[in-house]
């Protein structure tokens, strides 16, 4: 009798639940907002349409329109409203269809909602999510393909999550909705699993437990491990790092993925320990090249070179300087692709540094 | 019968409280930035001082943040601009610990990390904020959670004329109106947005025609009154109260001071502070509440020395509290 309730034990815990990575994020609004009534939703077409990308399929039939709310297309007083539901106790998220749109609010992310606590010497606290598709790869151009996580992270007072894979996107929403803070919370529509728009999928992990799980902000993950060198993206390019990386085994070559899964804070422990081990640094990122995650963590291995021998330069691939073009081509120049990540693996395994 | 008696008392007290210290801010933030401390070709230095940094003075708006907060609950929030003492205090924020805040002290509401633009009291839910236009959004959040919670507070954004052509406004007015939010809107028309006048920054005479647009009533205050401004807002509360919506009121006031302290106010017609000083609103409310009985001349008189007296001893704890570590301002950019 024994043996057999171990062996249900044993089943039930190897058991795979796979999940699409917007239906992971679903799942994890939905247990909080079950869990807590002080959290609601609001946002674009997040009502009865379940959002523009799907992030919210569901959530209106379950919590009706008092907890999803459909807002105006006003993005600038929504954010300031969520400041104000925040200020008085409740926990909203605010979702920003495209991020993007930031454009059209950000004085109420930067100057306002990034600086309630601290100006306030503590006394005011933010607990709310900021969420917003980001990304490029389906010819959507210039104003509807941006990936800005580093303007976020660049502000101090905002936690900046993007999850690579539905396991982290469950884990992490839920973490995001229960810190005391600000947290913009980025989901690539490449990775979502939409039927509408094409996806990568590495097969990082899609196994999405049933119960609720919080993910720790500033514990990176490693994808893949290796010994020759190491690749850190964030979101979709840590997919298309998994992939670059089966490529490279195949030629020999031993490559460590590392997935900081948020920017604010960032696990540098994790990653200066991946370099120390590899030697070389590859940092692949959507965003934009100049002055940003993969600068930072350029700087980030010079400033621990008393810790880091390299082998070979680091390198830097991004949107390099120019904005998201329209024509697929073009699109995929501009957007570092798998291929690029293995060219440049290639090229770190044969540079020598003086 | 009484209570309209002591809150007729309470405006008038407040109003010199505020005014009092106002004026008495006015002259101690020029300490030790006034020559000769300062360097050749500087009219005075911004940034030297105990009290560092621009300085925005609400002398001549009284009447409206205590119009305003005679009908608020301490659970009802206020949510102003750079120019916002008057709301503050009038709100019941602590006083010491506002003042301690301006000359950037341990002390201070916020341990002299926000400053005079950005006073934070949730003990009376007091908030302000330095960008204008930034703080009428927060209001109807506040308002939304309130809804949202089946409470019955109300949210007041209090903000200048200037702040009504940005977008925060107008789709704050929208949000609210749509969403039956309990929000006053109040713009206090002091006729500048920093030296603009009115006249050539805004397409309509008076902003109260916007309300319209939003579906939503709008009261105009034309005289600088306290009383008058207590009535509009007994209106706009009921309504909020009753879950009805939002109302917008836009009140004639006056800014005694330049848009910072020291601002040369070159734009400003001569004479016209003279002018607007005849039409002081405090002692225009001294006589009329002597008229009515409501206080004695004497009485007047004691209110405007124990506004003083408390005026000195919030910048006497002020300038007694020590400044935080330098450690300090590596802390609170995070809650843990």
């Amino acid at each position: 009798m024994n043996s057999t309730v171990n062996k249900e034990n044993v089943t039930d815990n190897l058991k795979v639940r796979n999940k699409a990575f917007f239906q992971a994020m679903i799942e994890g609004v939905s247990q909080e907002m079950e869990r807590d009534e002080s959290v609601f939703y609001m946002g674009q077409d997040v009502g009865k349409m379940g959002g523009v990308f799907q992030s919210t399929v569901g959530l209106h039939q379950k919590f009706g329109s008092e907890r999803i709310i459909d807002t105006p297309i006003s993005e600038t007083g929504m954010m300031g409203m969520a400041l104000g539901a925040a200020a008085e106790g409740m926990r909203p998220i605010a979702e920003l269809m495209f991020v993007d749109f930031m454009g059209v609010c950000f004085d109420q992310i930067m100057n306002e909602i990034a600086k309630v606590h601290y100006m306030s010497g503590g006394a005011v606290k933010q607990p709310l999510v900021i969420t917003a598709s980001m990304g490029g790869g389906f010819s959507d151009a210039a104003q509807h393909s941006q990936c800005l996580h580093s303007l976020f992270a660049h502000v101090p007072g905002l936690k900046v999550v993007a999850p690579s894979n539905p396991h982290d996107a469950k884990g992490l929403m839920i973490s995001a909705i229960r810190d005391d803070n600000p947290v913009v919370y980025l989901f690539h529509k490449g990775i979502l699993g939409l039927p509408i728009i094409g996806f990568i999928d590495a097969d990082i992990d899609n196994n999405v437990p049933e119960e609720s799980y919080a993910i720790p902000f500033g514990e990176a993950r490693i994808v893949r491990e290796g010994t020759d060198v190491t690749i850190v993206g964030l979101s979709q390019t840590v997919q298309k790092a998994a992939l670059a990386a089966d490529l490279l085994s195949v030629q020999g070559i031993s490559a460590e993925v590392i997935d900081p899964r948020t920017l604010v804070p960032l696990d540098t422990d994790a990653i200066v320990k991946s370099v120390a081990k590899t030697g070389r640094l590859i940092v692949v990122d959507e965003d934009y090249l100049n002055y940003g995650l993969t600068g930072e963590l350029s700087a980030l291995i010079a400033e621990n070179l008393d810790k880091v021998k390299l082998k070979s330069s680091i390198k830097r691939l991004g949107v390099a300087g120019v904005s998201i073009p329209f024509s697929r081509p073009l699109e995929q120049a501009a957007i570092p692709q798998v291929d690029d990540i293995v060219a440049a693996a290639k090229e770190a395994m044969t540079s020598t540094i003086l | 019968m009484k209570e309209v008696t002591d809150k007729k008392r309470w405006m008038y007290e407040t109003m010199v409280l505020i005014r009092e210290y106002e004026d008495f801010l006015a002259m101690a933030y020029f300490e030790d930035k006034l020559p000769p401390k300062i360097q050749k070709g500087l009219a005075f230095d911004i940034g030297a001082g105990p009290i560092p940094g621009e300085m925005h003075l609400s002398a001549g708006q009284e009447p409206a943040a205590v119009g305003v907060c005679a009908h608020l609950t301490k659970e009802d929030s206020v949510w102003g601009s750079h120019r916002s003492h008057h709301f503050a205090i009038a709100k019941g924020i602590d006083l010491d610990r506002m003042t301690a805040e301006i000359y950037g002290k341990v002390t201070g509401l916020c341990r002299g990390k926000g400053g005079h633009m950005h006073l934070f009291d949730p003990a009376v839910h007091y908030a302000c904020t330095g960008i204008v236009g930034g703080g009428i959004p927060h209001a109807c959040g506040a308002a939304l959670a309130a809804k949202m919670r089946g409470e019955n507070s109300v949210a007041i954004a209090e903000f200048g004329d200037g702040a009504a052509n940005e977008g925060s406004f107008h789709e704050s007015l929208n949000y609210a109106s749509l969403w039956k939010l309990p929000v006053i809107f109040v713009c206090q028309d002091n006729n500048y947005g920093i030296s603009v006048a009115k006249a050539d920054s805004t397409s309509v005479k008076s902003n109260v025609v916007r309300a319209a647009g939003y579906d939503m009533p709008g009261i105009s205050v034309d005289e600088n009154d306290p009383f008058a401004m207590y009535e509009a807002m007994g209106e706009a509360i009921a309504r909020a109260r009753r879950g009805e919506g939002p109302t917008l009121i836009e009140m004639k006031v006056f800014r005694y001071y330049g848009h910072f302290q020291g601002d040369p106010e070159t734009y400003r017609p001569k004479g016209e502070i003279e002018v607007l000083k005849e039409q002081d609103p405090i002692p225009k409310a001294a006589t009329r509440l002597i008229e009515e009985g409501i206080l004695t001349a004497e009485q007047v008189k004691e209110i405007t020395s124990k506004a003083q007296e408390r005026v000195m001893q919030a910048f006497s704890f002020a300038k007694e509290s020590a400044y935080p570590e330098a450690s300090e301002a590596f802390q609170h950019v995070f809650a843990d």
